[in-house]
């Protein structure tokens, strides 16, 4: 196949192809793997990294942000799993199963695989896919229709990840934590992918966490197969250190009559987009997609998400909070789409931003594609600073101004995060937001 | 000394005059009235009293015991010991009542170099104080003044005033859109508050309020001044005649 390359490559590009290059006989599975490898480089190649004129980016520009391609990150040595023993403790109060990957490789020394739950099995995707495990290597990326810049870099260069299986009907009595950190001493190109298929009645609570002390830049996906009256929450969290430049994917497909909680919550690092393509495939299911964030500084933090409302009786619930603070900018785009014959779809979004400075951006961009014509569908964005009056009202009763903020800041973050099911999640992730606050007052 | 001094105060909003030479001392421990019609300057003078943003102070100076109030923040204002009974109480979805009113008690005791509140000993005195006026536990847990009705906003005003333990009081038109059983508990709550120590400036456009919180002494405020002053039954005289002599005479 002939494939027509763009002549003026940027550095970042010409690195990417180099690693590729370098990197694809190395990486893990079957010559049929290689081949799937090979054609998500050759999309990736064609359309190059994306820019401000290409619309889904708009407002987070990869190729003027991405100046250079880091290499991929390096067999993992003493000092940094050293680094690496305290991975997840920023979220203990929840007593979770934790599952750890270090620089995007599986590290069982620090995974709790004791006593799994009947009905679960977890496992390293890098050791499925290296000994030709013919049904993950078909099911990646199967049914997935999206054409994502980032998708396909993962695609091509992915090594491991978790692999997750829970059966029909079990139900986790704890929740399962999925750790990624970040500690290798050199900042390196971190490429995870995870596949999560949980059967039909089952219940779970997966926490995926970023976290971690290196410059590395990461790109995570997370391909979460739902089935019929499954109840799966999703909480993904990420904080300092979860990369210089962190782009996540999220690839869900829910089934029928099922209950998803998705919240994505995220204390600013440096440049960081989170994508989520929600497919909901089978009738009467109920979800809530909502996301909270927190960015100071020159941080960047893009939300793409994509609802498609592919079969009908659906409810969804989108409610995103963002607070900039500094020279922050904070980005969220969200779409519903409502597929012909998806009727009974019952679909709000909405997303508000905080600005605590005269130099923050908030770009909010909700849009609705309705093909049915019996549905309720809405969408709503706000924008501004913290109510004056309020701040007044709070300083007469002898409240200082920082501290009068800080309330006022954890009531709006908090009508997000009180979405999370789990009440030591939702306490722990209101801890980090007072943290935060308190890091603010105090500088 | 005077508790409160109000010398020659000129206040403009958006550069107009709203207070033109204001002056009042207020004594330890009494309880003046002042009445005025709309637009008197009434409320005005409340919020410059308490720091309120959007006020022009071009003339004149106000003395908390004998400390220059006006170069104060809010907060610092309240710390030491004024208190604002507001006339609309704003609401704070997401603020849990019981986490604004610990905030700011803890605030203004660290202020003054107190201990802090113990939990026990916070909620007691909460829950004792609550009871007394009539507000139910589960109002504390809610957001503050989420979902209350106009008197019961007004009844969390005085739990705040009781709890906070101000010196000076400034009630700015605690009556409005109260009916007569709610403004009994308001006023028997101010009541309960009276002492030699604290100090009370019940701003009001009725006579009715002063039923119940007798004052002892009563000031007309016309276009921005006092233009009389006298003892409780010049607020009778004032419902009996209305306002118009006041603002002829001061036009």
């Amino acid at each position: 196949m002939n494939v027509e390359l763009r002549s003026n490559k940027t550095a970042a590009e010409t690195a990417l192809a180099a690693n590729f290059a370098a990197a694809r006989a190395g990486l893990p599975g079957s010559m049929q793997m290689t081949a799937v490898r090979d054609a998500a480089f050759r999309r990736f190649e064609s359309a190059g990294l994306p820019h401000r004129r290409i619309e889904e980016w708009k407002y987070t520009d990869l190729r003027a942000l991405m100046r250079e391609a880091k290499p991929l990150a390096r067999i993992l040595d003493k000092q940094t799993m050293l680094r690496a023993r305290d991975a997840g403790e920023m979220l203990a109060g929840i007593e979770a199963r934790r599952i750890v990957f270090v620089d995007g490789a599986f590290a069982p020394e620090l995974s709790d695989l004791h006593a799994l739950e009947p009905g679960l099995s977890v496992g390293s995707l890098a050791q499925a896919l290296a000994q030709g495990d013919a049904d993950t290597t078909r099911q990646l990326g199967e049914g997935v229709s999206v054409n994502d810049v980032a998708l396909n870099l993962n695609t091509a260069f992915m090594g491991d990840g978790a692999l997750v299986d829970v059966a029909p009907g079990a139900a986790l009595g704890r929740p399962l934590h999925l750790v990624f950190i970040n500690a290798g001493s050199e900042s390196s190109a971190v490429f995870v992918r995870s596949l999560v298929r949980i059967g039909k009645g089952a219940r779970v609570m997966l926490v995926e966490s970023h976290e971690g002390v290196s410059e590395h830049q990461v790109n995570a996906v997370l391909e979460l197969r739902i089935g019929d009256e499954a109840h799966v929450d999703h909480v993904k969290t990420s904080g300092p250190g979860a990369g210089a430049l962190h782009v996540s994917t999220l690839l869900a497909s829910v089934g029928a009559q099922a209950r998803f909680n998705e919240f994505l919550f995220t204390i600013g690092s440096g440049v960081l987009r989170n994508q989520l393509f929600v497919r909901f495939a089978g009738e009467g299911t109920i979800a809530a997609i909502r996301g909270a964030c927190v960015l100071k500084g020159r941080q960047h933090a893009d939300t793409t998400l994509v609802a498609e409302h592919a079969a009908g009786g659906c409810t969804s619930r989108e409610l995103f909070k963002s607070v900039l603070d500094g020279e922050s900018h904070g980005v969220f785009q969200g779409r519903i789409i409502v597929r012909p014959g998806a009727q009974k779809t019952d679909a709000k979004m909405a997303t508000h931003a905080l600005l605590l400075s005269d130099t923050a951006e908030a770009h909010n961009k909700p849009e609705l594609e309705i093909f049915a014509d019996d549905v309720q569908c809405g969408h709503g964005a706000t924008a501004g600073s913290l109510d004056e009056g309020l701040l007044f009202y709070l300083k007469a009763r002898g409240i200082p101004e920082k501290e009068a903020q800080a309330l006022l800041i954890q009531a709006f973050v908090g009508e997000a995060v009180e979405g999370v099911e789990h009440a030591g999640l939702r306490d722990c992730l209101m801890e980090h937001v007072a943290a935060w606050l308190a890091a603010r007052s105090g500088g | 000394m005077h508790l409160l001094e109000v010398k020659n105060l000129h206040v403009t909003v958006d550069g107009r005059n709203i207070l033109n030479g204001l002056e009042l001392s207020i004594g330890k421990g009494s309880v003046h009235a002042i009445m005025g019609p709309n637009g008197s300057g009434k409320s005005t003078l409340a919020h410059v009293l308490a720091g309120k943003p959007g006020y022009e102070v071009t003339q004149g100076e106000v003395l908390l015991d004998g400390e220059d109030l006006l170069a104060l923040s809010p907060d610092e204002r309240a710390a030491k010991g004024l208190f604002l009974a507001f006339q609309y109480p704003l609401e704070i979805p997401g603020v849990a009542t019981m986490t604004f009113l610990r905030t700011a008690i803890n605030a203004q005791r660290k202020k003054r170099a107190q201990p802090e509140f113990s939990t026990p000993e916070f909620l007691k005195k909460v829950r004792d104080v609550a009871a007394k006026l009539g507000i139910d536990q589960e109002m504390l847990r809610r957001g503050v003044n989420v979902g209350f009705s106009g008197g019961e906003k007004k009844r969390n005003e005085i739990l705040q005033m009781a709890l906070l333990e101000p010196r000076m009081c400034v009630l700015d038109e605690t009556d409005s859109g109260l009916d007569i059983d709610a403004l009994k508990v308001v006023a028997e709550g101010v009541n309960r508050l009276r002492s030699a120590d604290r100090s009370f400036l019940v701003i009001t456009h009725y006579q009715r309020l002063l039923n119940y919180i007798v004052p002892d002494v009563v000031h007309v405020l016309s276009r921005g001044r006092i233009v009389k002053t006298g003892g409780k039954e010049l607020a009778l005289e004032l419902e009996a005649s209305g306002y118009s002599q006041y603002q002829d005479e001061a036009a």
